[in-house]
């Protein structure tokens, strides 16, 4: 049975993200994993928009927002400040950040904060396009991928570069935890916070969350897209320990791997695919998959 | 429109006052549990984005003034307990 703590909910009903969406289910699970002595930085995007709309918070922690770029850098000040004053504690910091947020415009203030060795958990989670301001390409959304700044047509299969491999270039920084997670298998997810919360220095979580809206795929089907991610391997659960990112441990291994197909084919952002294009995208991710050892 | 009176630096002292606006009116569909069915495995808790399935003692009830009616739930019951109805005003 779970403990009281566990049981309540720090992000409060009522936040205004779309019905299924998988940042809600991510966010109810890391919240709860974090408890309540917790301060929180969030940037600019849907989980910022969604949880603040003045004059009501779904928060249920001490929250700021600061900017599009700089979730990290903020989230260093107040570890630094507790520091100072010696009331780090048990306080836990954690920086929150959409792909957006992480790839792309808050990558410097993130690798910043990894540098200087603060003591803060950035937790990025990915739904593959900037979708708050109406799903424009970023550097975390996926080959051949429809969105509106990178749309399909006939001289256009959509996002035509891979996607930036942003939990290992964070490990790469030599920090003692980085992992990724996805909704669908919450005990892992919760796993992977509680190792990240109570790592001694900066730690990075990268969690893939399925966007209905932005994906064109039914409410119901987030967890299991999610489910098809990893199971198709197109996204690989891992964790890193201690800085040791040339040996990560694999956590999640598909028995058979499904073909990546019935991924695409549930999602509407990817329905302008050939064959020819899907088999292409398979050949990527059996690489992939032979990289990481399975 | 009630008239906002803005703090300074917008700080917001009120924790979880997202729950005065109510998110069930967004629904078509409504989610209906088989109290009989359930095995209180508590997926749909779990997966809710909205945190709009509570633990009862048997079971499980939904609350319906937040539930966005995505149909998650219904989708990963592995005992098919729950099942999502066309909603009536």
């Amino acid at each position: 049975m779970m403990s009281e703590n566990e049981e309540k909910e720090l992000l409060a009903s009522g936040h205004r993200m779309c019905a299924g969406c998988g940042e809600g289910t991510a966010m109810r699970a890391i919240l709860k994993e974090a408890g309540p002595n917790s301060i929180a930085t969030v940037a600019t995007g849907c989980l910022e928009v969604t949880t603040t709309a003045y004059p009501q918070t779904a928060w249920e922690i001490p929250l700021i927002h600061a900017a599009f770029e700089n979730a990290a850098s903020v989230a260093s000040g107040i570890e630094a400040a507790l520091k100072q004053m010696d009331k780090k504690g048990e306080t836990n910091i954690l920086s929150f950040a959409g792909d957006g947020g992480t790839f792309d415009i808050g990558f410097q203030a993130l690798s910043g904060m990894f540098e200087r060795k603060h003591n803060v958990t950035h937790i990025c989670l990915d739904n593959e396009a900037y979708m708050n301001t109406g799903i424009q390409r970023c550097s975390s959304t996926p080959y051949g991928a429809s969105t509106t700044t990178s749309p399909s047509g006939k001289e256009s299969i959509g996002e035509d570069r891979p996607k930036k491999p942003i939990a290992r270039i964070a490990g790469a920084h030599d920090i003692p935890y980085a992992a990724t997670a996805t909704i669908a298998y919450i005990d892992d997810l919760k796993k992977k916070v509680n190792k990240a919360l109570k790592a001694d220095g900066p730690a990075f979580l990268h969690v893939f969350a399925p966007c209905p809206t932005g994906w064109r795929h039914g409410s119901d089907d987030t967890i299991e897209l999610a489910r098809l991610a990893v199971e198709t391997g197109v996204f690989v659960l891992w964790e890193a320990e201690d800085g040791e990112i040339c040996d990560i441990k694999i956590t999640k291994k598909p028995k058979e791997r499904k073909p990546v197909k019935e991924y695409l084919k549930k999602q509407r952002r990817f329905a302008h695919l050939t064959e020819e294009h899907i088999e292409k995208i398979q050949k990527e991710v059996d690489e992939k998959c032979e990289q990481y050892g399975f | 429109m009630s008239k906002v009176k803005i703090t300074i630096a917008g700080i917001n002292k009120k924790a979880g006052s997202s729950k005065e606006y109510k998110t069930g009116g967004w629904r078509t569909m409504k989610p209906e549990v088989d109290v009989e069915k359930c095995i209180q495995c508590f997926k749909c808790f779990d997966y809710c984005p909205d945190g709009a399935v509570k633990k009862t003692e048997d079971a499980i009830e939904f609350d319906l003034d937040y539930c966005k009616g995505c149909g998650i739930c219904e989708r990963e019951c592995p005992v098919k307990a729950i099942v999502m109805k066309v909603e009536e005003k």
